[in-house]
């Protein structure tokens, strides 16, 4: 079938959609064999944790955390998706979709094999593959994958999902109660601006309207507001 | 006696197609049980939360093949997760003709006709015009725009308490306030006051001939588990001497197309001319800057509008395009809304893609001077529904997500007037550069939370699949009474025309209800007051 990001944004929004998908992908012995980055205060990531940061910062771009960050690839100035919590809201249980993430790192270090292959870049043979790749070929590369006019059927609808994921985290905190997010400054509410919460959790807007005539009404409106 | 539970009228899903019957049967005197497939959530239940396992309860997102659809599903249905604009349908609608040149709508129906019956779902509701006191900032600018450009701007009825709205903006997760009218402030709650039984998680399966003498047909259910969509907890069966479905424009048809056999043949338009109400969603990225000096718009000092997320998700609406001297087919309507950011995905950066990465991450930061936009065209009713899954409406996924096996390829005629609504909506949004018009997708494919016209009300059996007192053809006693029954787009938000239509409809039902022996009066029943229901804790 014909599958659009519209079509699955919900469908991504939950994640399940994966599940029943990834059978059909071959895990990739490559990102098992990488070596982890250290982070600060001796803090490693494993290579799933780091190829999926790396998903997720192709799509929403953030700043590097730590000099030795191979995941984000640092092209923005600000917290991206992963400051924004992707792989926790991936974990996250409602969403249903953990137990399919070594399924979708797999098939995307597949992808990013070929990739390579097709487009003769090096890469350092010690990361994985999708995250040895530099923004420009990570973003050429989901270009494709999701863009793609030859890409079509079930394989779009699965990195589709994956990428909405990605984007429930950065613009929804779905992980979170809103409230709670919006307070502790959760990176991707506050950077659109997500308004506060009054002091019960709930929103109200006083002041929510210019008060003031700003268009002439249609001239054959009813007197109930309506067209005829 | 019988061991099968009976009663007189079965009601399939409790939005408004089947709150209003309920209602209206079990005020006439009937012995009325209402079915509904989603949880009962009361106005405390409401959560401000885009934390998934909130609004994921009560709204469903049905994936198919070229169209998506939001949809409600709890009591109450789609009128507690809509944004309860409260519009009348255009005269013209009620004379619209198919690519053949055929009559859609049945003879009879005007919109003189209607608007008896849009006044009383008006009161009952009851439905509030707003005043430019009440439109919200994204109302007002796009209010100004059409201004700017030489167009007039209304503001949009809506089914709310405006004293009791606090403007929150999140009326997809159901009204916190209790100032959204949505049927679980009027009709359901006089519907059970008047002795209706409203039964949630019982989704209906089946519907097939009766065995208890007196009774027609016999419904079949599953009782569906409160955490887990996907789970069945039970199943039973009800029998009754009329069955009115109102399961949605997506449940409806599947309910209806697995009974084809046990009912020994249904109407060739069951599950044909599908319509996602011509939707078209776009958007606009506004200059502040150029809104303060060429619109003279300001909300405080020095900010003119940075207020995307403010106020009422529907504010205000040009009618000017609905004139119905236009071309069939060049008649829009054209609303600001406001979508929740679990949509953000779409917005893209630049005409014809981007929708990831810096171009996205710099539009994202100017969220705040997003307008979303959303036209209603005339469309083709081009949607038809595959066989049914074995239970349900749709294949769920999780407890929010489902696939359909819908097919909605739009014609070449409802992609053009998608292209002149579009053209329209630019040429106000990018008059002296106010604003960027952006795709919301720049695929051809429709998002909508209108479904319509899959089991169609009309005068002519080989388009539609009831007659135009709503009951299914060749099938007395059974009738569709929500969106479903609807035959075309509106070019407005549907919500009152379904309300109209199924208080008209009810009026039939009950006539046919005195004729096969069920004790009720066919006086008409004054409309409800307001009232709450009372929740079987």
């Amino acid at each position: 079938m014909s599958l659009t990001r519209r079509q699955l944004l919900w469908l991504a929004s939950i994640g399940a959609t994966g599940m029943s998908l990834v059978d059909a992908v071959t895990p990739n012995s490559d990102a098992a064999d990488a070596r982890p980055s250290a982070g600060p205060d001796g803090l490693t990531s494993d290579p799933l944790t780091m190829t999926i940061e790396a998903f997720a910062d192709t799509l929403i771009p953030g700043h590097k955390r730590y000099a030795a960050d191979y995941a984000v690839a640092g092209v923005s100035h600000q917290a991206g998706a992963v400051q924004a919590g992707a792989l926790p809201f991936m974990r996250f249980g409602p969403v249903g979709v953990a137990p399919a993430l070594p399924a979708f790192v797999a098939a995307l270090d597949a992808a990013a094999v070929a990739y390579i292959a097709s487009h003769q870049t090096s890469v350092d043979p010690t990361l994985p593959p999708f995250v040895g790749l530099s923004y420009h070929h990570r973003k050429a590369m989901l270009d494709h994958l999701l863009n793609g006019k030859k890409e079509s059927g079930d394989e779009q609808l699965f990195w589709f999902a994956f990428a909405g994921l990605v984007f429930l985290a950065y613009h929804t905190a779905g992980y979170l109660p809103t409230a709670k997010a919006v307070r502790d400054g959760h990176p991707g509410l506050k950077a659109i601006g997500f308004p506060k919460p009054d002091r019960d959790g709930l929103w109200r807007f006083p002041d929510f309207s210019y008060r003031r005539k700003l268009a002439r009404r249609h001239p054959h409106t009813t007197p109930g507001g309506n067209p005829r | 006696m019988s061991v099968i539970e009976t009663t007189d009228v079965l009601v399939i899903g409790s939005g408004p197609g089947g709150a209003i019957p309920a209602y209206r049967l079990a005020a006439a005197g009937a012995k009325v049980v209402v079915l509904e497939r989603g949880p009962w959530l009361e106005t405390q239940d409401f959560e401000h939360s885009l934390q998934i396992g909130t609004y994921t309860r009560i709204v469903d997102y049905i994936t198919a093949n070229g169209v998506s659809i939001v949809a409600g599903n709890c009591v109450g249905g789609s009128s507690v997760v809509y944004f309860a604009a409260a519009l009348r349908a255009p005269s013209f609608v009620f004379r619209r003709r198919d690519a053949s040149g055929r009559r859609i709508w049945p003879k009879s129906f005007t919109r003189e006709l209607l608007d008896r019956w849009y006044d009383v779902v008006e009161h009952t509701l009851p439905v509030a015009e707003q005043t430019w006191d009440d439109v919200p900032y994204a109302g007002g600018v796009w209010a100004a725009a059409c201004h700017h450009a030489g167009h007039t701007c209304n503001p949009v009825p809506l089914a709310v308490n405006l004293r009791e709205c606090t403007n929150c903006n999140w009326m997809l997760n159901g009204c916190r306030f209790g100032a959204k009218r949505s049927m679980l402030l009027n009709y359901l709650p006089a519907a059970q006051a008047h002795g209706a039984a409203i039964r949630p998680l019982h989704e209906v399966q089946l519907i097939s001939p009766a065995v208890t003498p007196g009774y027609s047909y016999a419904v079949s259910y599953t009782n569906v588990d409160a955490t887990d969509y996907r789970l069945t907890t039970g199943a039973g069966v009800i029998e009754a001497k009329v069955v009115i479905v109102a399961a949605g424009a997506v449940a409806t048809p599947a309910i209806l197309q697995r009974s084809a056999v046990t009912l020994g043949g249904l109407p060739r338009a069951v599950g044909r001319y599908f319509s996602p109400n011509g939707d078209r969603v776009s958007m606009a990225v506004l200059d502040e800057r150029k809104l303060h000096e060429v619109l003279k718009l300001e909300r405080k000092p020095g900010v003119a509008y940075e207020a995307f997320p403010i106020g009422k998700p529907i504010g205000s609406m040009t009618y000017d395009y609905l004139d119905p001297k236009r071309r069939a087919g060049d008649r829009y309507g054209l609303q600001q809304i406001y979508f929740p950011t679990i949509t953000n995905i779409l917005s893209e950066a630049r005409p014809g893609g981007d929708w990831f990465g810096p171009g996205k991450e710099r539009l994202t930061d100017r969220w705040r001077s997003w307008l979303t936009l959303l036209a209603m065209v005339e469309d083709g009713n081009e949607g038809v529904f595959g066989t049914p899954p074995p239970t349900g409406a749709f294949i769920r996924v999780d407890s929010a997500a489902a696939l359909s096996l819908l097919t909605y390829h739009p014609t070449a005629r409802t992609r053009k007037a998608w292209a002149r609504s579009d053209r329209a909506i630019k040429s106000i949004i990018e008059k002296d550069r106010i604003g960027t018009h952006l795709d919301w997708s720049a695929t051809p494919n429709a998002l909508t939370a209108h479904p319509l016209s899959s089991c169609r009300i009309g005068d002519d059996p080989a388009i539609s699949a009831c007659e135009p007192t709503h009951q299914l053809r060749g099938h007395p006693g059974l009738y569709v009474t929500d969106g479903s029954s609807v035959p075309t787009s509106l070019c407005v938000n549907p919500s009152l025309t379904i309300a109209a239509l199924a208080e008209q409809a009810s009026r039939h039902i009950v006539r046919y209800a005195h004729q096969v022996g069920i004790n009720v009066h066919t006086d008409q029943t004054p409309p409800p007051g307001s009232g709450s229901l009372h929740h079987p804790k």
